[in-house]
Parts: C-alpha cells; structure tokens; sequence
C-alpha cells in the first residue's frame, strides 16, 4: 500500500467497486477499503435486480452470480387478490435473483483489473483535514493506526454512512425515511421458483415483505418495516415470523441464513459531493423508496462516480465543481424517477388494506407491459386516479 | 446505551439511523460515543431489540 492516492473508496459494496472500477480504468490511483473480511459477505440484501439494470451500469452478465432467473413478479394484498406480471408482459424488466458474496466479489474483480488496490478488514476511523480541506483518511489497517493521503475520499460506505457525515453531508434521515428489515434464507419452502413475490399490506406496515426464490424450494423471504410504523423493539423479526408461521408454503421452512439491517426510503438528497469527496450507492441515500432496491442504483452511481474521478486525477482537480458532472449524470439518470417514488410511497402508507385489495384487483385488468414501479403507477392512476392525485404529474 | 451481545447482528440499522452520528460499527462492537443524546432512535431501528437504553444517572 501507498501512503498516497488520487481516491480513496470506503466500502467495497458494488456501489464503490464500480467506482473504483471506472476510476481506476481512465488512470485514477485508487484505494478502496473494506473493513470486513470479506466482500460480500455477510449479506444484507433481498438480491433481486432487474436485467436492463445491469446492461445500464456496463456490467456483463455471469451466470456464477445468479442463483435464479425470473420469469415474472407477483404482487399479493392483503385480501389474498394477486397481480401476476408475466413472462411474456415483463419483458426485459423481470430479473434475476443474484448470489451477492460472488456478485460483489466479482465487481471488486474488475476494480483489481483495472488498477485498483483493496485493503479488508481496515476501518476507516476519520477523515485527515488541512483546516477545511479534506486530505486523507485515518485507517486502522488489521489493527495498526495509518493516515493515508488521498485528493478524493469516496463515501461507499452504506446505510451507515458516516463518511458523509464526517465530511459535512447531511445524510440524516427521519424515521419516516427508513425501513428495517429482517431476513430468513428459507430451505425445504414451497413456492414458485422462478416468481418474485410481493406482499403488501398490514402484514409489513409501511412496508412489504418479499419471497425472491433462490432455487429449488429455497427463497430470501425478508420483512421491511417503516421505523415510524414500529412500536417495540424487534418488531420486524416478530411480524416476519408471525407471517412464516401463517403461510402453509412456508411455515415447514427452515432457516440456513438470517440477516438484519436497514435501507433508506427518503427523496434524493440536496448534495451528495463537495470539495475532495463524494457520496455512492446507499450513501448518497440513492435507494429507490418503493422497492428498497439499491443494486442497480449504487452500481450506476459508481459507475458515473468513476468515470469523473478519473477525469479530475488528469487535472488534479477534486474541487467541488470539478465533482458536478458526477452530480449532474446520476441525477439525470435517476433523481425524477427516485422524487416520484418517494411520494407513491408516502401515499402508499396512509392506504388501508381494504384499498390495496381493490387496488390489486383492478390491476389484473390493465395492460401493463414492463415490472416497473412507473408502469404499476400508471396503471393506477387510470383506475384509481384518487390514489395518485398528489403526483400525477410525474406519471 | 446497553447492547445485547447476544441478540445484535452486527447490521449497521442503528448505525445510519442515528440523527447524532454517535454510534460506530467496526464490525463486532457497537461504540457509543458522548454525541448520543439518548433520542432511542436506534432501540426503534435495531430489528432485531437488541439495543435498551439505560436509566439516567
């Protein structure tokens, strides 16, 4: 390791791989920095993305990282009425299921191959600053205090994000704006293996539980519950067992894996850059807030992040304006798109279970040709215009 | 700030839920810094309950 580099990633998720990936390939000198030991490991996530998704971000497909392929999605109120997006409708928006300790493992590959170097099980515990001007990072590298010097430090640092924080981003959320989460990996389930399911609903207050099959009789069944929807300590476990043990499909299951944590579910951030630093992926609080799906969003972010850098390491520039093209490509790819979902969600949880039953019905009579949350909308607003007054606009 | 041991998950929920930026993960051990301010966001946002806020003192 050197104690010097153009750009420092924290995290190496997918959202800062990426970043380092296409940081390093235009000739940037770039760190990224783990502080587990190993990437992708433990999981955190549902692992669903769309195929489209990874086709945006430049990522070519390897079939080592998919545990399953999709067919088509279906969404489940909490009368039992099913909306069923098939094959045939879904198009190329229907996805995959994805094996994330292989997945992230092989993004930090193409960072590795393109010139960057990766420390794990290194912290990073503060950001060095000349004054205001950020300089470098204090590390505990296995243990051992270092200061390492760097032009750009990259929060890639998750929900968490503290990297931010120190930097004098606000990404503060309100508890309206978080969903917790909690997950079994299910063995010995009788679901349809090639079917995403969706269950919305009172069952998931404020938020939805998902099956994303894995194989043979094996799915990610996971809760995410609104925090403000929550009223005593360790609820979601409570009401995503409560509903494995109501579902015949499920409730002979037995659990190989479980994982906690937490996604955002807030409108974008004013700001997610200034002099010497930027925010990727859940950092940059980039999680759509209708789904809960990050992957796609963070690997475009760090994508668009790692093609800047490099061109500022050949100015030498990292000034906060010299940031703004990456400012300005992730907003342009997603910022109206993750705003419109911010308010279906906020209107979404005021809706009782009565009018998701009849909102779920209707939707089997529309024609509706892609799995987006946009074509879903869209739907709705013909059916049921009063649930989407608030933001017809953007639909 | 007391933290179970034996229930956390080492998820980071509390972590990026904290308005205060006073808790810090290396991993294994949640730390608690003097900027909490005892507002029990992070009781609510551990999925799993592990987190209990102590009696003042």
């Amino acid at each position: 390791m050197k104690t010097e580099y153009d750009v420092i990633v924290v995290g190496a998720g997918p959202a800062g791989s990426l970043t380092a990936w296409h940081a390093a390939k235009a000739g940037a000198r770039v760190l990224m920095v783990e502080k587990k030991q190993e990437i992708g490991a433990p999981l955190r996530c549902a692992e669903g993305v769309s195929k489209n998704g990874l086709d945006k971000c430049g990522i070519k497909l390897d079939r080592k990282w998919v545990s399953a392929e999709m067919v088509g999605a279906k969404v489940v109120s909490p009368g039992g009425n099913i909306f069923r997006l098939n094959e045939k409708s879904a198009g190329n928006e229907v996805g995959f299921v994805l094996e994330r300790h292989l997945f992230d493992k092989a993004m930090a590959f193409e960072a590795v191959k393109a010139g960057a170097e990766i420390k794990l099980k290194t912290s990073v515990t503060g950001l060095q600053m000349d004054g205001s001007k950020i300089t470098g990072v204090h590390m505990v590298d296995n243990g051992v205090h270092k200061d390492v010097t760097a032009h750009c430090i990259v929060g890639a640092d998750g929900y968490e994000s503290q990297v931010g924080r120190w930097g004098g981003i606000d990404t503060t959320l309100k508890p309206g704006d978080i969903t917790t989460c909690y997950q079994y990996r299910l063995a010995n389930i009788d679901i349809e293996p090639d079917y995403c399911e969706f269950i919305i609903g009172s069952a998931a207050p404020g938020g939805y539980i998902w099956i994303f099959p894995k194989g043979e009789g094996i799915a990610n069944v996971g809760i995410g519950v609104l925090l403000n929807k929550l009223k005593h300590p360790g609820d979601v476990k409570m009401y995503l067992d409560k509903f494995i043990a109501n579902d015949k499909r499920l409730c002979k299951g037995q659990p190989v894996e479980a994982i906690a944590g937490a996604v955002s579910v807030s409108a974008p951030l004013d700001k997610v850059t200034r002099d010497n630093m930027l925010l990727v992926g859940d950092a940059a609080r980039i999680i759509d807030p209708i789904t809960g799906g990050g992957i796609i969003n963070g690997c475009q972010s760090g994508m668009f992040a790692g093609r800047v850098l490099g061109e500022c390491a050949k100015t030498g520039d990292f000034s906060d304006a010299a940031l703004q093209p990456y400012e300005k490509l992730w907003r342009d790819a997603m910022e109206e798109r993750l705003w419109r979902n911010w308010m279906a969600k906020e209107k979404f949880l005021t809706l009782q279970d009565k009018v998701l039953d009849g909102i779920v019905e209707t939707l089997n009579e529309s024609d509706i040709d892609k799995v987006t949350v946009f074509s879903l909308l869209k739907a709705i607003k013909e059916k049921h215009p009063e649930v989407v007054k608030e933001f017809e606009d953007l639909i | 700030m007391i933290v179970s041991i034996e229930k956390c998950m080492h998820c980071g929920a509390c972590v990026g839920s904290c308005p205060q930026n006073a808790i810090y993960l290396n991993e294994v051990v949640l730390v608690f810094n003097d900027q909490c301010n005892r507002c029990g966001r992070c009781v609510k946002a551990c999925p799993v309950g592990a987190l209990t806020m102590e009696a003042k003192k």
